[in-house]
């Protein structure tokens, strides 16, 4: 029984190591490309011609600064302006605590569900009506939520 | 537990390595077995294993490349056009193309990105992808792992893709991709909680989380008995995968392309892999859970029936692609918490209810569950369309100024006597 047990999560053990190294095998494969000239490094393609004020700065410097811009996070074809740290509306914050609240309802209901037919035979209804009080009291937590316009997204 | 053996294809292969005589593989296995010679036993486990992972990943990128194509041309037809037609019979080699031009582009890192995030977002986007796979039963005794909380890792590996989305704004350092990562994980998060619920009816007929004994337990196709439990976990997956029209999060004419904005090369091309990968898996869970798994009738092999399914699963996910408009966010998250969280509540206790009637129901009482079933999808379905259809929507209905919801405000306006 436990020899079994370890095979099972043996195979996905493994399965789930390949899986890993699949993708960066990818990434390698394709770091390769620049190493044998396949792919291009870091091109310039055409080097900008300096703006007037900037005539006196040396050619190194104009290719940095092309690279530079090519190196920006993208936005739209303009420079970015702040960084990325932008505020939130407050209304995500609503839905990741909705979101633990009835997930862990969902973790509860799981196992119960799996032995609901074996466990209806002997005690009958009694096992649908105990899980029916906790949806309900979790539904009147749904209930508040919705009258104080939580879920509405605006 | 179940037996590992009672996988043809782990037998088969762990026999043809293994040379210590196992009793179950007694008359299995090619060239009578023991290739191993004696003091490598050790290694017919791992092996056996690394065989056939590789056999499935192969399967799987393979089954991308024809789903890229496949779709692309199955849109081609919907819009009426021909779709990729150029290399290969039917542009059957264009995919392959496209992955030999993504792996030799050249790869921009912006300054600003996190590069170790970076770098680590696209690899834990197909990871889990890919291991949905490990427990899915693609024909009678072909699968590799069936455990008993299969069903669990599905939910809790698919789920996984939130954390690579985030992983993949913060890296990459672009507020486009914030703004697509905060919509995605608030999007993700809603189809959570009804996805998961929605499979309770299933787990309640079948008494098992393996999808193994899920897809013995369907006599007849679990669709037919659970209409709304299908429709819910169809409509959720959907979202769970971005695909359209739940595709707010890599909404390409609001923000680009969303958490990808700043990749390219084949760390886009990972992304694109695991999103035609866990589309695939998707179906092939749909499939196992809710469409009878490998089951068909005789001459055709099972694994046949199983890709057939799959295949019909794919064709109807890219006619929805087809053919709906991308959602507004709020009515995206409307539709999760106020129509399908409530349908997968009626579910519940329908199901409850009609288990109570028959427990351990026979093929014929799996009819009269149906029936039942199909009643109150209709007429449930047919109530939320009034209480929270287009009458109610509340731009349509003008209560909003219609500016405010349209325009995309996921950041609060900046006061106009000056910023932060």
């Amino acid at each position: 029984m436990g020899e079994d047990y370890f095979r099972q999560y043996g195979l996905i053990a493994v399965f789930l190591l390949i899986a890993v190294s699949v993708p960066i095998g990818m990434l390698m494969l394709s770091r390769v490309g620049t190493i044998v000239c396949m792919r291009p490094t870091r091109p310039t393609p055409t080097e900008p011609e300096p703006e007037p004020s900037d005539r006196t700065i040396n050619p190194e410097e104009v290719k940095r600064r092309s690279q530079m811009v090519k190196l920006a996070t993208y936005e739209s074809g303009m420079r970015a302006v702040g960084s990325r740290w932008t505020r939130f509306n407050f209304r995500y914050y609503y839905f990741a605590l909705l979101f633990v609240v009835f997930d862990v309802e969902t973790i509860f209901l799981y196992p119960w569900a799996v032995r609901y037919g074996v466990l209806s035979e002997t005690f009958g209804w009694v096992v649908l009506a105990e899980v029916v009080v906790f949806l309900a009291v979790v539904t009147l937590g749904y209930v508040y939520a919705w009258r104080k316009k939580a879920l509405e997204w605006v | 537990m179940p037996d590992p053996f009672d996988s043809i294809l782990y037998r088969y292969v762990y026999c043809t390595l293994s040379s210590t005589g196992d009793a179950e593989c007694a008359g299995h296995g090619l060239f009578g077995g023991g290739l191993l010679p004696g003091g490598l036993e050790w290694l017919a486990f791992p092996l056996t294993a690394a065989i056939i992972v590789a056999a499935l990943i192969n399967g799987i990128l393979g089954g991308v490349l024809m789903m890229i194509w496949g779709e692309r041309r199955l849109l081609g037809r919907f819009q009426g056009r021909t779709g990729p037609n150029r290399w290969g019979p039917f542009g059957l080699l264009t995919p392959i193309a496209d992955a030999v031009k993504t792996m030799f582009k050249e790869d921009v890192v912006p300054t600003v990105s996190d590069r170790l995030v970076f770098t680590l977002a696209p690899i834990m986007m197909l990871a889990p992808a890919l291991l949905i796979y490990a427990v899915l039963p693609i024909g009678a005794g072909t699968w590799l792992a069936d455990i008993n909380v299969a069903l669990l890792l599905i939910i809790a590996v698919g789920g996984a893709n939130v954390l690579a989305i985030l992983a993949a704004s913060l890296g990459s350092g672009n507020r486009y991709a914030m703004f697509s990562a905060m919509r995605a994980v608030a999007m993700l998060i809603s189809y959570e909680i009804p996805l998961v619920i929605s499979l309770i009816g299933v787990l309640m007929l079948s008494g098992s989380l393996s999808l193994v004994a899920i897809v013995d337990a369907q006599t007849i196709p679990f669709f037919i008995v659970q209409p709304l439990g299908f429709f819910v976990f169809l409509v959720a997956s959907m979202a769970e995968l971005n695909r359209t029209p739940f595709d707010v999060a890599e909404a390409e004419s609001e923000i680009v392309a969303g958490y990808m904005t700043d990749y390219s090369s084949m760390k886009f091309g990972l992304f694109f892999l695991s999103e035609f990968a866990a589309t695939i898996a998707t179906s092939g869970v749909i499939t196992a859970v809710f469409l009878g798994g490998w089951h068909g009738f005789d001459p055709i092999p099972s694994q046949f029936w199983f890709v057939a399914k799959m295949v019909a699963v794919l064709t109807v996910i890219v006619w929805i692609r087809a053919s709906w408009p991308r959602l507004r966010i709020d009515q995206i998250m409307n539709f999760a918490w106020k129509a399908l969280f409530e349908l997968t509540l009626i579910n519940l206790v329908v199901s409850g209810l009609l288990v109570l009637a028959w427990p351990s129901p026979s093929t014929a009482e799996l009819w009269y569950m149906a029936g039942i079933n199909w009643v109150v999808f209709l007429v449930s379905i047919y109530i939320f369309g009034r209480v929270l259809g287009p009458k109610h929507d509340s731009v349509r209905a003008g209560n909003i100024q219609s500016g405010v919801v349209l325009s995309d405000s996921d950041a609060p306006a900046i006061p106009a006597g000056g910023g932060d």
